[in-house]
């Protein structure tokens, strides 16, 4: 049945949009700011992963810690230095300077790495499994489970310690976090750094699905936007059933409208949705 | 308004109307994007900056605006014909886009407004029979020469900046202006106090709409070619945007002067650092969110002549 063929493509993209949106919800639910640095980072994630791969032969999937660490602790110096000057100010002046943190981010990969698309190409790929007419390309499915496990971390991270436990702390009320002593400045610059660290692993994973260019970023960025709206801002489980419903929408869209209107299918969704439902399909609040 | 600051005013009007008599296409070309940018910044300025909504999508109008005096003017309606029909349709759909996205508030709002520029590029691109798709509109070209060109484009372009000017001013110290200031302060209590908010905030998207979109055909005819990527360009959203805060939110003058310092930083980097241009502008936002918020009105540049005088 060519239904399930597209059940599951739908899936397997929806992972790694999970790992996409993972990050940038939870800096939106606990900074609220829009990050628009999010897609940049996960460009360089990607970047991180091909030359690793091309230059010294590194797998991919293992690029997903070299890429993280990096660039995690690039995101905290950013928000500790940068963007907590403004953090607390409205929408406009922290959507602008995640907008200008993104032209130069951009600027910078436009330079080094040339315009081109680039896209890694396994030399030993893992194959196809079929199971009847149904086939399951396994880079890709081997890159959806890391992402899961991925996104399953950050949530034990936020469950389990003591750092995770402020920053939900945060989320819910930022004075009274501020009353019990917890370093609001440092928690801020932990959490936009989990989000990079998670968008530069995201990056690295989709290296084997995905060609990319220095300016895919907005793209990445955009579908984080309706992921995020689709399971509600902030919240991880939201993340990653948004990121499967999202996947779904997009292999059943390009069937239905076409794979050039999958873009505006996405976004009419998440007007809509924005309007009828502003907390998420899923209506979760918190973690 | 002073009787001094109004003599300014005239002087500079003056000053540029007079301009086409230097000869110089370069300059008008400049004055001409200056004005361009004046217009979509004062647009912004309606709903950013006196109703305080954060409006990401004064490209999703201007493209708008840019198609529909191209598509017009390509069925062989006159140019003037054509930007009115721009006009009509950016403001038709700024009435029926309002009335939906004014509900949302805050990252909502933003959202929804930058994704929609987004949707009606990617409909732009997908609608070729209409539109010509990827490749583009190309307008007939008059059989004028291009100094001739270049004025009538250039009194086009700041006549619609004076317009716009003049309706913001009006719009400020009216009724309108003082309910968007109320719901840029505090839009409950506005709402608590009988202040009928959405009306409001409708006008002052409808009239951004029809600014933004005016702009638009103008440029489209100006340009003589247009394409999805160009007019729908995120950076007609965000450049509107930068130039208002470099010039002061909120205040009538603000987004004049933030349009022409903006563009004269522009061209600057343009012309010294061709390939890192993006990368100079994102510097410069970073540098202007962090040290100066309140915009370039905002310095006191009287109490350092008077400091001068004095020394």
């Amino acid at each position: 049945m060519i239904f399930f063929q597209y059940f599951v493509n739908g899936l397997i993209l929806g992972g790694l949009y999970a790992c996409i949106a993972a990050g940038f919800s939870l800096v939106w639910g606990v900074l609220s700011i829009i990050n628009l640095l999010h897609g940049s980072l996960i460009v360089a994630g990607f970047y991180i992963a091909y030359f690793s791969y091309t230059l010294l032969g590194i797998h991919p999937f293992l690029s997903v810690v070299t890429s993280a660490v990096p660039l995690g602790g690039l995101s905290y110096i950013v928000q500790y230095g940068i963007i907590n000057r403004v953090v607390a100010g409205s929408v406009l002046v922290t959507l602008i300077l995640t907008f200008g943190l993104e032209l130069m981010a951009n600027n910078a990969m436009l330079i080094s790495f040339s315009a081109d698309y680039k896209k890694i190409i396994l030399t030993h790929p893992l194959g196809v499994i079929h199971f009847g007419t149904l086939f399951i390309p396994l880079d890709r499915a081997a890159s959806t489970l890391i992402a899961f496990f991925l996104i399953l971390s950050l949530w034990l991270i936020l469950r389990l310690t003591s750092m995770g436990r402020a920053i939900v702390a945060i989320r819910f009320d930022r004075q009274a976090a501020l009353l019990m002593g917890i370093d609001v400045d440092k928690t801020y610059a932990t959490t936009f750094a989990l989000g990079g660290a998670l968008a530069g692993a995201a990056g690295s994973l989709l290296s084997v699905s995905f060609p990319v260019a220095p300016l895919s970023g907005p793209l990445f960025l955009s579908k984080a936007f309706v992921i995020c709206v689709l399971g509600g801002v902030g919240s991880i489980s939201g993340a990653a059933i948004g990121g499967l419903a999202f996947g779904l929408l997009e292999s059943f869209g390009a069937v239905l409208f076409g794979s050039e209107y999958a873009l505006t299918l996405a976004f009419v969704v998440l007007i809509a949705l924005l309007l009828a439902r502003p907390h998420g399909l899923l209506g979760v609040k918190g973690f | 308004m002073t009787r001094t600051r109004l003599l300014l005013y005239i002087v500079f009007a003056a000053i540029l109307v007079t301009l086409p008599l230097l000869g110089n296409n370069y300059v008008l070309r400049l004055a001409t994007t200056a004005s361009m940018y004046a217009v979509l910044t004062m647009a912004w300025n309606v709903v950013g900056g006196f109703a305080g909504y954060p409006l990401f999508g004064i490209a999703a109008f201007f493209g708008l605006g840019a198609y529909s005096s191209a598509i017009a003017q390509s069925s062989g309606y006159p140019i003037t014909v054509a930007w009115l029909i721009a006009v009509v349709t950016g403001t038709t759909f700024a009435v029926f886009l309002g009335h939906i996205l004014l509900r949302l508030r805050g990252h909502s709002f933003a959202i929804a407004t930058l994704v929609i520029a987004e949707v009606l590029r990617e409909l732009t691109n997908g609608w070729t029979t209409l539109t010509g798709g990827g490749m583009g509109l190309n307008l007939l070209a008059f059989p004028w020469s291009p100094t001739a060109l270049a004025i009538f484009f250039f009194y086009a372009m700041f006549g619609l900046a004076v317009a716009t000017f003049a309706i913001t001013c009006v719009v400020a110290r009216n009724r309108i202006g003082f309910a968007l200031n109320c719901i840029r302060q505090n839009e409950d209590a506005a709402n608590i106090v009988g202040i009928d908010t959405t009306r409001y905030k409708i006008v002052a998207f409808t009239l951004s709409g029809s600014f933004a979109s005016a702009a638009g055909a103008i440029y489209a005819s100006w340009t003589g070619y247009i394409e999805p990527t160009d007019v729908y360009d995120v950076l007609f959203s965000v450049k509107p945007i930068i130039m208002a805060l470099l010039g002061g939110m909120g205040t009538v003058v603000g987004p004049v002067v933030g349009a022409i310092a903006f563009l004269a930083l522009d061209e600057f980097v343009w012309r010294n650092f061709l390939l890192l241009h993006t990368g100079v502008l994102g510097f410069l936002i970073v540098v202007l969110i962090l040290f100066l918020p309140s915009g370039l009105t905002s310095l006191r540049f009287d109490r350092l002549w008077h400091g001068a005088a004095s020394s």
